[in-house]
C-alpha cells in the first residue's frame, strides 16, 4: 500500500488545520470571558448561561448543525443580516465550517478555563486589591496569569475537538473538498466510494499522528507553565 | 499630638453576631485584642473596605474613608492601607522583586517615602529577591508580605494576627521584624491579635473587645491595669507595664536601674544607653505586698505605693491595683493574705518584686515567659 499522501489528502489536512485554528482564535476570547462570568460572577440567570454554555456538549452535533443553519442561514435572524451588511455568508464556506467546530468545542474550552479559575485563589485578588490594583488590573495582572494553564489546555483541547467535529460540520456547512471537509469529513467521503478503504485509512493515521503531536505539545507547556508559576 | 490617626465607629450585622465597635487607632501600634469570635478581623476588613458596614464612619488622618450619613464608600483599592495577612499570599507567578514591586508600582504618581531599598534593609530581603514565593519558609514569606505591603506606600498598616501561622521560634524573629519597621518608617499600624505577649510587646494603643464590641481602649499600660476587664484580669498571667527610662545601666552589678515616675526599679540587664525608654513587664503573680516596709529581702525592688483598687477573681484570688510612684501595677493575692494584712484600697503598701521576675521590653531584647 502506497503510504505518501496525495494531493486531496493533503487538502484535508490543510483545510482541518486552518477550520480549527481559526475556531480556537475566534473561541478563546469568549471562552475565556464565559468562564470568568461563570467562575466569579454572582447575578441571577447564571444557571442559565451557564447551562447555555454546555448544550453543544449535551446535544447531538447534527442538532446544532441545524440550529446553527437556522441562525446563521442566509435568511436566518443572524445570517440574514451577517450577508446583507458585511457580505459574509457563513453557510457552506470555511468560516462556517470554524463556526460549527468551534460551537461544539466551546464548551470543553470554557471548562477547561474555569476549572483553572475555581482552583485560583480569590485571596489573591484581595491581596492585589489592597496592594492598589483596580478590577480589569486584577484580571490581567494576577487572575489571568493564574489561570494560564487552564487556557492553554483549553486552546489545546480546543484545537483538538475542532479537528475531530463531524456532525455540526456537515450539517452546517456540507462537505467540499478544500473548503469544509475536514479529515473525518474525508474519511467519511472515502469510505462512501467503493474501495475507499485504504483512504480512509490513511487519513485515520494522519489523524492520529495530529492528535498525539498535540497531546505531546500541551504536556510540554504544561509543564514550562507550572514552572513560570511557580506552582 | 493633632487628629487621631484613625477614628472607627461602624456597626454590623453578621447573621446572629452583631458588630458595632468604636475606637481610635493612634501613631505607633494600636492592638486589636480579645478572643477568637470577637470581631477583631471583621473590624479590620470593615476598615479595609471589604466588608460594608450598616452605619457609622471611618476616618483616616483627615480623609474620610466611609461615611454611612455622607454616602462616602472608599474602594479597597483606593484607600492606600496596607493589609498583612495571617498567611502570606505572595503571587506565585512572581518572584519575591515582583511581589514586592507589585504595590510599589501601582503607587506611581503619589508620593512615596518608603524606598525599596530601606525595606528591603529593614526586613533583610536582599537575599531572597530573586527567589520565588513557593521556595521560602513561612517567615521569610511574611517578612515579603509586610514589605509588599509597606512598599504600596500605604497611610495605615492592617496586620492580621501575622504570626499565627508560624512556630514559636519564627515568632520571635518577625516580631522583632515588627518592632523594626515600626520604628523604621512612621507608619501607624492596627494589629489583630489573641496573644498578649504580642501584645505587651507591640502594643502602644491597647483595645480590648469581645462578642464584638469594645470593651477597653486607652494607652497600654492604662488598660492593663485596669482590673475590671476579666479578658486581663482573670488571666493567671494578668500583667501590667511600667514605662520607664534607663537612668543608669550600672554594669557592676549586673543590674539596670529605671526610672519610672517616682518610682527606681532594678531589672536584668537591658543594654540600653541611658534614657533609653523601656517598658517593664511585670506579672501580677510576681508582686508581693507588705504592710511595713520588709528588711533582709532578697528581692530587689521594695517600692512604696498604694493599693487603688481590689477586684475578686473568679478563681477565688484577689486581684489588687497599686499606684507605685505614679505607675500602676497589679498583685495577686489569696483572700486568706487580704484578711490577715487587712488590705484595703487607699492603704499604703509596699510592692516587693525580684528584679529577675521583670521583663524588660520597648525596641529589643524579649523572651516569652508567658503564653505563645
Amino acid at each position: 500500500m502506497d503510504l505518501a499522501l496525495s494531493p486531496d489528502d493533503w487538502l484535508a489536512v490543510r483545510t482541518s488545520l486552518i477550520v480549527a485554528a481559526r475556531a480556537v482564535i475566534f473561541a478563546l476570547p469568549l471562552a475565556v470571558g464565559a468562564a470568568l462570568l461563570l467562575s466569579r460572577g454572582r447575578f441571577p440567570g447564571r444557571i442559565a448561561i451557564d447551562a447555555l454554555v454546555h448544550a453543544p456538549m449535551v446535544l447531538s452535533p447534527v442538532v446544532v448543525g441545524f440550529l446553527l443553519l437556522l441562525v446563521f442561514g442566509v435568511e436566518g435572524p443572524l445570517g440574514g443580516p451577517l450577508l446583507r451588511w458585511f457580505g459574509v455568508r457563513l453557510v457552506f464556506t470555511s468560516a462556517g465550517a470554524s463556526l460549527a467546530a468551534g460551537v461544539g468545542a466551546f464548551p470543553l474550552m470554557v471548562r477547561s478555563v474555569r476549572l483553572a479559575l475555581d482552583a485560583a485563589d480569590p485571596k489573591l485578588e484581595l491581596a492585589a486589591r489592597s496592594l492598589g490594583a483596580g478590577a480589569l488590573d486584577r484580571l490581567v495582572s494576577i487572575t489571568l496569569p493564574l489561570a494560564w494553564p487552564g487556557v492553554l489546555s483549553a486552546v489545546v483541547v480546543g484545537f483538538a475537538a475542532c479537528l475531530g467535529e463531524f456532525g455540526a460540520v456537515i450539517t452546517f456547512a456540507a462537505n467540499i473538498p478544500g473548503q469544509t471537509q475536514t479529515l473525518p469529513l474525508a474519511i467519511y467521503a472515502d469510505l462512501q466510494a467503493p474501495g475507499g478503504e485504504a483512504a480512509a485509512l490513511k487519513l485515520a493515521g494522519v489523524s492520529f499522528v495530529i492528535a498525539i503531536a498535540g497531546l505531546l505539545i500541551a504536556e510540554l507547556l504544561a509543564r514550562r507553565t507550572r514552572r513560570w508559576s511557580g506552582r | 499630638m493633632s487628629a487621631p490617626a484613625l477614628t472607627v465607629g461602624i456597626k454590623k450585622k453578621l447573621g446572629a453576631f452583631a458588630l458595632d465597635v468604636v475606637f481610635e487607632g493612634a501613631a505607633g501600634v494600636t492592638v486589636l485584642f480579645g478572643p477568637s469570635g470577637a470581631g477583631k478581623s471583621a473590624t479590620l476588613a470593615a476598615i479595609a473596605g471589604v466588608l460594608a458596614p450598616d452605619g457609622g464612619r471611618i476616618t483616616l488622618g483627615d480623609d474620610v474613608l466611609y461615611d454611612r450619613a455622607g454616602r462616602i464608600v472608599l474602594k479597597p483599592e483606593a484607600r492606600r492601607i496596607g493589609w498583612v495577612f495571617q498567611d502570606a499570599r505572595l503571587f506565585p507567578h512572581l518572584s519575591v522583586e515582583g511581589n514586592l514591586r507589585y504595590g510599589l508600582a501601582r503607587a506611581r504618581g503619589r508620593p512615596a517615602p518608603i524606598a525599596f531599598d530601606a525595606v528591603v534593609g529593614v526586613l533583610g530581603l536582599a537575599a531572597l529577591l530573586r527567589r520565588r514565593p513557593r521556595d521560602l519558609s513561612g517567615g521569610e514569606a511574611q517578612r515579603v508580605s509586610i514589605g509588599r505591603a509597606l512598599l504600596s506606600q500605604p497611610r495605615l498598616l492592617l496586620m492580621d494576627e501575622p504570626l499565627s501561622a508560624l512556630d514559636a521560634a519564627r515568632k520571635g524573629e518577625i516580631l522583632a521584624f515588627i518592632e523594626q519597621v515600626r520604628d523604621a518608617f512612621a507608619l501607624p499600624i492596627v494589629y489583630v491579635t489573641h496573644s498578649l505577649t504580642e501584645t505587651v510587646r507591640l502594643a502602644d494603643r491597647l483595645v480590648v473587645m469581645e462578642a464584638g464590641r469594645v470593651v477597653g481602649e486607652g494607652t497600654l499600660s492604662e488598660v492593663l491595669a485596669r482590673a475590671d476587664l476579666p479578658l486581663l484580669a482573670e488571666r493567671t498571667d494578668a500583667v501590667a507595664v511600667v514605662e520607664g527610662a534607663v537612668t543608669d545601666p550600672d554594669p557592676v552589678r549586673d543590674l539596670t536601674l529605671v526610672r519610672a515616675g517616682e518610682g527606681v526599679w532594678l531589672c536584668p540587664p537591658l543594654n540600653k544607653p541611658v534614657g533609653a525608654p523601656v517598658r517593664l513587664v511585670v506579672l501580677a503573680r510576681d508582686v508581693i505586698l507588705a504592710v511595713t516596709e520588709p528588711q533582709g529581702l532578697s528581692a530587689r525592688n521594695v517600692l512604696p505605693g498604694r493599693i487603688e483598687h481590689m477586684t475578686p477573681r473568679r478563681d477565688g484570688s484577689v486581684l489588687a491595683r497599686l499606684d507605685v510612684g505614679g505607675r500602676l501595677i497589679l498583685s495577686a493575692l489569696t483572700p486568706d493574705a487580704v484578711q490577715a494584712l487587712a488590705l484595703r484600697p487607699g492603704l499604703p503598701v509596699w510592692a516587693v518584686v525580684k528584679s529577675v521576675a521583670i521583663e524588660g521590653t520597648g525596641r529589643s531584647g524579649f523572651s516569652p515567659l508567658f503564653d505563645g
